[in-house]
Order: structure tokens, then sequence, then C-alpha cells
């Protein structure tokens, strides 16, 4: 099969920032939490090849830092929403058309109702900010989507002969739930993680943007934004360089997303 | 369409009553008491009861939330901890920045999306599209606070075009409080047309390929004519639900680009109630939120049965 250029191009661009994040667990240019004001906002030179902020430390190792932050907590965030959705929609579409389905449903809509943010900032204030909360915060939201890509996938599944075949043979609901309808929307579940993940990376920057995020000292992009604002017309690259990691892993998820669309999802293949 | 109507005026009903009993439940189970976590660690256990008396803390929880539930249905807010003002008046001046600023992003948005959709709809695989795609695959990516600071730094601080935050009032004029909102409100409004733009492309596309396009081609409209007349119109309606949707990504943030243009809305007062801990105003500006997306999602879904018949005999 051919790889479309998309899938290429972003698994090429997020995995830089992946990279970057696994890497900083053993290397970072120079540390990330060494202050050293006589060399504080410079800009891009050969030893800090992205600059240094307020407090000199470096921009690179920063980033890098940075990238586990957002990587951790939009990883989360989608294992909540693929732990806890995939089963309620497994369940409704089993189940279709029952009280359990319907109360499935709705409670999903109604998640979608609330705009995420706002809830999302309840949630923080309340509870204090941090990125376990962010976590929590940004991982309810991805509930209802993936209850309601499971159901829709599932559904059309269950009127197919070999479910059919399967109810005869004596198998149960929960069975065929697990053995047929799961393997066969696989597919369709990573693409939407894709999605969710990408927008998760958004969602936590905006939330630490906020101070709403991963507390000091803990870096991550949004808070370096944030931080960057007040010097934005000293020291432009302060909110350039954050800014730009922020775009290009959402940018190379969202390609990815697209491209593995393309070779994973039938229905977009026949289109073709 | 009156049965319609009903029905969906339950669901608002339901959603909304669900919504507010999720918030107070969420406002209500902070570990200890409301009173001492607003108060802070020194203060004297006699203003902490003072203020449990003053917050309406003393009932049951079914009590207290009927109370703010029956408060907030008469315009009674409650009062702000920290301004010593009813929550609803400092509501009200900040909903006349936050309000406009969501409607003119939303303007601006449906402007530059619709048209560039159906242009690149249009010229399906030509360089045109391919820009289109291109540069909205990029804006989906851009977060509209970045965007917001990247705008600062050209139009405000290089090119000194526009002031680099806050907000004149109303009182001022019309045109200088547009003005100020003008930098905000292009931020948030482009990532949201690159979404808008897409789903216009993808709808016109559709629409382009039904048989009684072919028709009108048929019958000697030219393509021009086919696409506004024909395609534009129905494929509005998928487009109106995006929209109803935008109203709410909107909303919320604005609610965030407010902090970095210093504009005295919605955004600044929920996170001034955070960082002062007045847990009264960060609730109900938290419900009126909700409220206003539950509002425009049900107006939406009235405006589509209106546009689509086949809608309001399904149900």
């Amino acid at each position: 099969m051919k790889w479309p250029l998309s899938l290429l191009l972003g698994l090429a661009l997020s995995g830089v920032f992946v990279a970057a994040a696994l890497i900083s667990f053993l290397w970072t240019p120079h540390d990330h939490e060494a202050l050293n004001i006589a060399a504080r906002m410079t800009t891009p030179n050969a030893t800090h090849l992205l600059g240094t902020d307020h407090f000199g430390r470096d921009i690179l190792s920063m980033i890098m830092v940075g990238a586990r932050t957002s990587i951790a907590v939009a990883i989360v965030a989608v294992g909540i929403g693929i732990v806890a959705g995939v089963p309620l929609g497994l369940f409704a579409a089993a189940n279709r058309g029952s009280l359990l389905d319907e109360i499935i449903m709705r409670g999903n809509d109604l998640i979608f109702a609330f705009p995420s943010l706002v809830i999302a900032i309840l949630i923080t204030a309340v509870f204090g900010p941090s990125a376990v909360n962010a976590i929590i915060a940004i991982g309810i939201f991805n509930i209802p989507v993936f209850a309601r890509v499971a159901r829709g996938a599932a559904l059309p599944l269950w009127t197919l002969d070999y479910v059919l075949a399967a109810r005869v043979a004596g198998k149960g609901r929960l069975r065929i739930s697990v053995e047929h309808i799961l393997t066969n929307i696989v597919n369709l579940l990573i693409v939407q993680g894709t999605i969710q993940f990408s927008l998760g990376i958004l969602a936590e920057a905006a939330l630490s943007y906020v101070s709403l995020g991963a507390q000091p000292p803990t870096p991550s992009w949004g808070r370096m934004l944030a931080d960057s604002q007040t010097m934005i017309s000293l020291a432009p690259h302060l909110a350039i360089f954050p800014g730009l990691a922020i775009v290009f892993t959402v940018l190379g998820l969202n390609l990815v997303g697209d491209g593995l669309r393309d070779i994973l999802d039938p229905r977009v293949r026949r289109a073709r | 369409m009156a049965r319609y109507l009903v029905t969906r005026l339950l669901s608002l009903a339901l959603s909304l009553i669900v919504a507010s009993v999720a918030i107070f439940l969420v406002i209500e189970v902070i570990p200890g008491d409301p009173a001492a976590f607003m108060l802070g660690l020194n203060a004297e256990p006699e203003t902490v009861a003072a203020l449990r008396e003053e917050l309406g803390l003393t009932g049951s929880l079914p009590e207290r939330y009927l109370s703010w539930i029956g408060g907030m249905l008469t315009g009674d807010f409650g009062t702000s901890y920290t301004y010593r003002v009813p929550v609803a008046e400092l509501v009200a001046a900040r909903l006349w920045v936050s309000l406009p600023l969501t409607l003119y992003a939303m303007v601006l948005s449906t402007l530059i999306a619709l048209p560039v959709g159906m242009i690149a709809a249009s010229r399906r695989g030509r360089p045109a599209d391919l820009a289109v795609m291109g540069t909205t695959q990029l804006g989906i990516a851009v977060p509209n606070f970045w965007f917001a600071m990247l705008l600062v730094l050209i139009f405000a601080i290089n090119l000194r075009w526009f002031s680099a935050g806050g907000f004149p009032g109303w009182e001022t004029g019309f045109w200088p409080s547009m003005k100020a909102l003008t930098l905000p409100a292009i931020a948030l409004a482009l990532p949201q047309a690159s979404i808008l733009a897409r789903v216009m492309r993808s709808s016109v596309l559709e629409t382009l390929g039904q048989d009684y396009i072919r028709t009108a081609r048929a019958k000697g409209l030219t393509r021009r004519q086919t696409v506004i007349r024909h395609a534009f119109r129905n494929a509005m309606i998928p487009v109106m639900t995006i929209l109803g949707l935008q109203f709410s990504f909107l909303l919320a943030g604005a609610i965030i680009i407010e902090n970095v243009f210093f504009l005295p809305g919605l955004g600044r007062l929920i996170f001034q109630g955070i960082t002062q801990r007045d847990l009264v105003v960060v609730e109900s500006v938290v419900m009126l939120l909700v409220f206003a997306v539950i509002l425009v999602t049900f107006l939406v879904d009235l405006a589509y049965a209106a546009i689509d018949p086949r809608l309001r005999r399904q149900s």
C-alpha cells in the first residue's frame, strides 16, 4: 500500500517533537532550569540555538522539556477518552434502542453541548491548577467523542452476517462486542485518537497559557507563551518559538490523522 | 412543527437543569468549607461563619441548589465577595465586551469562510483549491491566543495601526470600541474560519455531485449560476450546524483572548474570580456561558428544521 504524502509529512513533523520529548529525558543542550541572568533574552546564537528567556534559561531546552508536558497530558487525556468512551459506545450499540443506550447517548449530547474550555476552567479552578487536573478536564470531553465514534461504527456491523453467525453460534453480546466489533472498528478509533491527540495539545496549551495547566517549574509551551507576552516587544523570539512548536506538533498530528484516514477508513478509500 | 418545538423545548429545559446541577455539584465538592476556601488559611473563625451565613451555606444541599437556581432565574446572581456588588451588575457590564467580540468574530469567520470554501470547491484540485486546503490546514493548527500575540507584535507594536490592548468603552463611541475589538476578533475568527471553509468546501462538493445540479447545468445555467443558486443554498445546511458549534468555541475562545488584549470581558471576570477565590462569580459566569451555548444550539436546531422540512417530519 502506498503511504499518502500527508502521512509521511505528518509523521516527520510530529515525530520531531515526540523525539525531542524523549531525548529531553536523557539530554538537553542546557539545563532547562539553570538561570543565567547575565545572558538573559539573548537572540538565537551558537550557544543558545533559540536564544534565552528573561531569566537566561535556554529556550530550546525548555521547548524540549515542554514537549514532554504537552504530549503526556494529551496522550493520557486520549487514553481516558478511549478507556471510558469506547466501552460505553460498544455497549450502547450492542443494546441499541434500550433505555441504557438512550441514557448514554443523551448524556453524550449533553457533554457536547458544554463549552469544553469553560468547563475545563471550572474544574481546574475548583480543584486547583495542575497538570493532572488539566488531563482530567480534557479527558472528560474525550469520552463522548469516542463513545459516539464507537457506537456509530459498531451499529452497522451488528447487522452483518458474521455477527449473526456468531450469535447463532451462541456467543453473547459482550463477547461479540469484544471479539468481532471492537477488532473491526480499531482503525476508526486510531484515526479519531490522532485527532483528539492534536486537540489535546491545543487545549493543554490554552489551559497552561491561562495558568491553569502544569505549574512552574514544570515547563509547558502555553506557560512559556504567557511569560513571553509582556516582553514581546523586546524579545519577540520568546513568543515565536514555543508557538511554532505547538503549531508544528498539531499540524503534524492532523496530517497523520488525514493520512491514516485515507488508508485505514474503508469509506474514504472507496470514495477515492 | 408544534410537536417538534415542544420536544426540543423539553430537551432544552432538561439540558439546562442537568448542566446547572453539574456546575453546582462541582463547586460543592470542594473539599472542606467554601467559605473557608474563599477566605484563605489565616481567616478568623467568626469571619468564616459570617461568610457562610452570607453565602447561604447553612441550608441543606437541595435547599442551596434551589436558592441558587431560583436566584439565577430572577436575575439575582448573588453578591461578589471581592467586589461587594451584585454579580449580575458585574456580568452585565462585561457582557457588552464579550458578546460583541464573539459576534464580531463570528461575522468575520463566516464572511471569510463561505466564499473561500465555495471557491475551493468550484476549483477542486486546482492551485486555488490546494492553496485554500494548505492554508486552512495550517489555520486549524494555530492556537488563537498565539495568533493574537503575533497580531499584536505586527499590527500594534511594529506598524502601530492598533493599540496593543485595552478597551475604551462603548460610551466613547462605536468606532473606537470596534477598533479595539478588531485584532481580538481576527485572532478568534481565523482558526474558526479555517474549519468553516473546509466544511463549506466539502459540503459544496457533495451537493455539486447531485442530480439536480446536472439538471440545472443541462437546462443551460452557467457554472457560476449553478454554484450560487443551487449548490450554495443546499450546502448551507451542514454549514449551519457548524456555525452553531462555532459560537460555543468563539465564546470560550473569547475568554482566553481577552487575557491577551486586557479586555474587561467575562473571561477577565472569571480569571479574577478564580485568583481571588470568588466562587460566586465563577459559578454564575460559568452557568451563564453554558446557558448561552445551550440556547444557541437550540436556536440552530430550530433554524435547521425551518430550512429542511425533512428534519421536522423525522422527529
